[in-house]
């Protein structure tokens, strides 16, 4: 099988995707690196897998389980104070950002 | 009862010794805390064990320590489950002081049994990493060698309890973060059935996979800890009801009980002293009546593949949460939203970490969708549906639970796939989502050797019965050096 290769311009497609900004030399390790994971995965393609079905979650396809959606009522949550006391930054009553567009 | 002989009792024996009156829970708590709090002093020189040690016995069970099941005995938990008011980072830079606003269910759940919270444990990373080396407040080192890791990445729960500095730990196992590290520090680690602990509170790494577990000296320490964690939790929609109560395991024979040992986790890839230390085991196991066969897993090669497909796929997607907007770090003066995003993740991340993420979003994007994460789900099936096959003939499946015993820090941290590799025979159980023990076997060139005992979806009463017979029968000395 062809060896898989992640060029420097993929890497930084997927990272604008991830929201993670990577540093120069970051860069370089991340495509050798995960080429290398991906020409191990790889060997999936190997498989007979035509018709069989995904398994997303092993609760529901394989075991009993309890109804997975609980009636939508409103129940107590944390109050406003408790949310936001963790938080970076703060204004009005809620968390404050910079803007989208500086 | 004197200090020293306080910390030879298991937790089982604690307990029942509070319950007697012939001990004290706040003794036993001091006893713990002085040890726990002087490895945390001790930082570097010591095991690195911990991330944050209680400074006092926690006062709500104290006062009728014996009226519950767990009688005050102290608990170490791993730094991903919230616990209110306590650090909880998850071993990360993003997460640095957080506090949580609330506790994880299964932290509750025992400390209404009476547990008591000693100390959160070290480990790597949001859980990504098989050498506890990912974690941003430092490698754990391992008590059987200072120069070796502990595995992971529920390292330092491991290390604590191998090193008698917490009677028992929580931890979580994705694709055999308990059970590796068991394995590799000589004490027993349990991973249940997926669902049948609550995950609330817990946070999250691959949510089709993380379920906690306990690591303990012993296996009946693990089902006690255990019979007092699972059960269906309203805030944890895939947590479901364990059928029936988790049992004191008490055989001490295997007549009648029916084997496998898989080809496909026993042979290639497996170092030589562990396989010599498996194969004795499995000689123990046929002393005492077990029938021994072979049994066929023949996708479980390729579970390696799918979980590394899988497991960062739902990381990237769980880790978005991280972004600087709500808790942990942000970035100093950012330009604009997307720049405060990006340049928090860059700097709050370890390398580790932005790996996953960059393979799983790769996985999930368009374009490459199909051929990594849909066949990855696919081969997920094959997997469950081969297990299922196997149990037809067999009641249990026997592994060793690592390929290799405890390997020195620094061996593999160039090397990601090298790293990875660790998971090779804990990662088939977790996609089938079917519960798996460790238990201590054996020594190899003086480390300990884990053998793995995997049974059907909630058969953890037949899994450690077969544990606990085989542990007897092993007489595994399990005081690793006492630091």
């Amino acid at each position: 099988m062809r060896a898989t290769v992640i060029g420097r311009d993929e890497v930084l497609h997927v990272a604008r995707l991830a929201r993670l900004a990577l540093a120069e030399d970051e860069i370089e390790p991340m495509a050798r690196e995960l080429s290398a994971v991906l020409d191990h995965v790889a060997r999936i393609g190997e498989l007979d897998l035509d018709g069989v079905a995904p398994t997303s979650h092993v609760v529901g396809d394989a075991m009993p389980t309890h109804p997975a959606l609980r009636p939508d009522e409103p129940r107590p949550c944390l109050a406003r104070e408790v949310a936001l006391a963790q938080a970076p930054a703060v204004a009005d009553g809620g968390f404050l950002v910079p803007s989208p567009q500086a | 009862m004197i200090a020293a002989d306080v910390l030879e009792l298991s937790a089982a024996q604690a307990a029942d010794a509070i319950a007697a009156g012939s001990l004290s829970a706040g003794e036993l708590f001091e006893a713990y805390r002085a040890r726990a709090g002087a490895d945390h002093a001790a930082g570097e020189d010591g095991l690195n064990c911990f991330t944050w040690v209680a400074d006092d016995a926690p006062a709500q069970h104290a006062d009728a320590p014996a009226s519950v099941p767990l009688a005050g005995v102290p608990l170490a938990v791993k730094d991903l489950f919230c616990t209110e008011g306590v650090p909880s980072q998850s071993g990360s830079l993003i997460l640095e002081g957080y506090e949580p606003p609330y506790t994880a269910s299964v932290v509750r759940r025992l400390q209404s049994a009476g547990a008591r919270l000693l100390a959160k444990t070290n480990q790597d990373e949001f859980a990504m990493g098989s050498s506890n080396e990912n974690s941003a407040y430092g490698a754990v080192r391992n008590p059987w060698d200072r120069e070796r890791v502990p595995g992971g990445s529920s390292g330092g729960s491991a290390a604590a309890v191998a090193a008698g500095l917490a009677p028992w730990a929580l931890g979580t196992d994705t694709g055999g973060s308990i059970r590796q590290p068991a394995a590799l520090c000589g004490i027993v680690g349990m991973k249940p059935t997926y669902g049948s602990v609550s995950r609330y509170g817990m946070i999250a790494f691959a949510s089709s996979l993380d379920q906690a577990g306990p690591l303990t000296r012993d296996v009946r320490d693990a089902a006690l800890l255990l019979s007092h964690m699972v059960g269906h939790d309203p805030c944890d929609a895939t947590s479901l009801s364990f059928p029936h109560a988790i049992e004191r395991p008490s055989a001490e024979r295997l007549d009648g009980v029916r084997l496998g040992v898989p080809a496909e986790l026993t042979g290639e890839g497996i170092e030589a002293g562990v396989l010599d230390a498996f194969r004795a085991a499995l000689a123990h196991a046929e002393q005492l009546g077990a029938q021994i066969s072979d049994v066929e897993l023949p996708h479980a090669p390729h579970a390696l593949s799918a979980y590394y497909v899988i497991a960062p796929a739902e990381a990237s997607s769980n880790l978005a949460r991280f972004d600087g907007v709500r808790y942990g770090l942000r970035a100093e003066n950012p330009s604009d939203l997307l720049d405060m995003y990006t340049r928090t993740r860059h700097d709050g991340f370890g390398a580790e970490v932005k790996r996953r993420i960059m393979l799983g979003t790769y996985a999930l994007s368009s374009g490459y969708y199909d051929a990594y994460y849909g066949r990855a789900q696919r081969v997920r099936t094959k997997i469950a549906d081969d297990f299922r096959t196997a149990f037809e003939h067999v009641d249990l499946i026997l592994t060793p639970t690592a390929p290799t015993v405890a390997f020195k820090l620094g061996e593999k941290t160039a090397d990601p796939l090298a790293m990875y590799l660790n998971d090779f025979c804990t990662v088939p159980m977790s996609l089938a989502g079917i519960p798996a023990i460790s238990i201590p076997c054996g020594l190899s060139a003086g480390l300990p050797v884990g053998l793995q005992i995997a049974g059907p979806a909630f058969s953890e009463n037949r899994v450690l019965d077969a544990a606990y017979a085989l542990e007897q029968s092993l007489g595994f000395d399990g005081t690793a050096a006492r630091v």
